[in-house]
């Protein structure tokens, strides 16, 4: 058991986490991350689909990825990622029918989401199966957070709500609160990515 | 005649790839540090883009739509894969025409022609027209055939060149502003697009 969670592997879990991350760090997959937060409940489901697809698409690659001829390997991650993305769009459309409504075209995107293309060039075709596993669901789980982050601020502050459900107390309205309908524009959620990123980055050398 | 024009115009201003979608932000915001180069990546994924769509509009209604191809079948589950097959294809076609008779224009454009193939912005193209393919036929986004789906691809691809110059252009006065550290390269870049997608969303009311 020691040995599953060595000190490699455990960076290999927790680096993208923070100090590594796949979008305030790295700038990858950064289409899907601003297009799917403008509620939490999408931005969640986006999260870990991705999750589950980076890890499987890992592991698969990291099994064949001796017999896989170096000019064509593009080519064979295309379509193992393009398998999954089909299963996991097919088991979305079965059992959250109205999230995969909203999160429309974006499910189909996650194949060309440069978080997975890029753990496979740099991670699965070097490391072993279980190290890939632990690399992409760190990965997968790095991207989740910051979309739900994204998420919670875009749908507290412009529809007032969390999950579909209301949060800010109607005495406030009664002050004259208001719901931001900025915040439910596509435009804010660069911005608020801006300011995470920002964030992030200030936090990070601050420990340094 | 008319349909075709305000499809175009419509996909420069109106549902631009880069402001109303955040598709291909990843390359959008790693190779907009300069006019030059994000001005050939703009041609290059505009050629692409041409080729792409018209192609997957075949596949598309001869292929995979319901009863296209067998009386009674719906391959539209399959979209993925054959999509990004024919996207991975293509521009690995077009690699070889552009070496072979434009060795100039080959060398400028280097490492980006390759890449194209996993831009989030080609493979949303293809998944929009894929849904705007069902629309009503009066619906001002919809595709009805090879005139509209050209149209398409090519406002698509324009709107995404005039982005992303848009950008390069702001970015390389930027490099003489005073911005505070943590914020400096991608975060402030971020709020940057944030701010154009705001100017960009005047022309979300244009009706041609």
């Amino acid at each position: 058991m020691s040995k599953l969670f060595s000190e490699e592997n455990k960076a290999a879990f927790s680096n993208p986490l923070n100090l590594n991350n796949p979008i305030a760090v790295q700038v990858l997959g950064i289409c899907s991350a601003l297009a799917v937060t403008s509620q939490l409940k999408p931005a969640i489901v986006m999260g870990l689909s991705v999750t589950v697809i980076t890890a499987f698409s890992n592991v698969i690659i990291s099994l064949i990825r001796k017999s896989i001829p170096n000019r064509i390997r593009i080519i064979v991650q295309l379509v193992v990622v393009a398998t999954l993305v089909t299963i996991v769009s097919q088991l979305l459309k079965a059992y959250v029918y109205d999230v995969s409504v909203q999160l429309s075209v974006y499910v189909g995107l996650i194949i060309t989401n440069c978080i997975l293309m890029g753990r496979l060039e740099a991670f699965a075709m070097q490391n072993k199966p279980w190290p890939s596993l632990l690399d992409g669901i760190g990965n997968g789980l790095g991207y989740a957070w910051v979309l739900v982050v994204v998420g919670f601020v875009r749908e507290l502050f412009g529809f007032g709500t969390l999950f579909g459900y209301n949060v800010i107390p109607k005495f406030l309205f009664d002050c004259g609160y208001t719901n931001n309908g900025m915040m439910v524009m596509p435009a804010m959620s660069l911005i608020i990515v801006g300011c995470v990123i920002w964030a992030h980055r200030a936090y990070n050398k601050e420990e340094k | 005649m008319d349909h075709m024009i305000s499809l175009f115009v419509r996909s420069i201003f109106v549902d631009n790839m880069i402001f109303a979608f955040f598709l291909g932000m990843c390359s959008y915001l790693a190779v907009s540090k300069t006019v030059k180069t994000a001005f050939g990546l703009g041609i290059a994924v505009t050629f692409v883009l041409l080729v792409t769509v018209p192609v997957d509009y075949a596949l598309q209604t001869y292929v995979l739509g319901p009863n296209a191809l067998v009386e009674g079948v719906d391959l539209t589950f399959l979209a993925f894969i054959l999509f990004i097959a024919v996207i991975a294809g293509i521009v690995q076609l077009v690699e070889m025409i552009v070496e072979r008779f434009s060795p100039s224009l080959y060398a400028s454009l280097g490492i980006f022609l390759p890449l194209i193939a996993v831009n989030c912005a080609i493979m949303g193209a293809s998944l929009f027209m894929q849904q705007r393919v069902t629309m009503e036929p009066t619906n001002a986004q919809f595709i009805g055939g090879f005139g509209d789906a050209i149209a398409y691809a090519l406002g698509s691809g324009i709107g995404w060149l005039l982005a992303i110059v848009g950008l390069a252009a702001i970015r390389e006065k930027m490099a003489y502003t005073d911005v505070p550290k943590p914020l400096q390269g991608l975060g402030i870049t971020f709020i940057t697009v944030g701010l154009m997608a705001l100017a960009f969303m005047c022309f979300s009311g244009l009706n041609i």
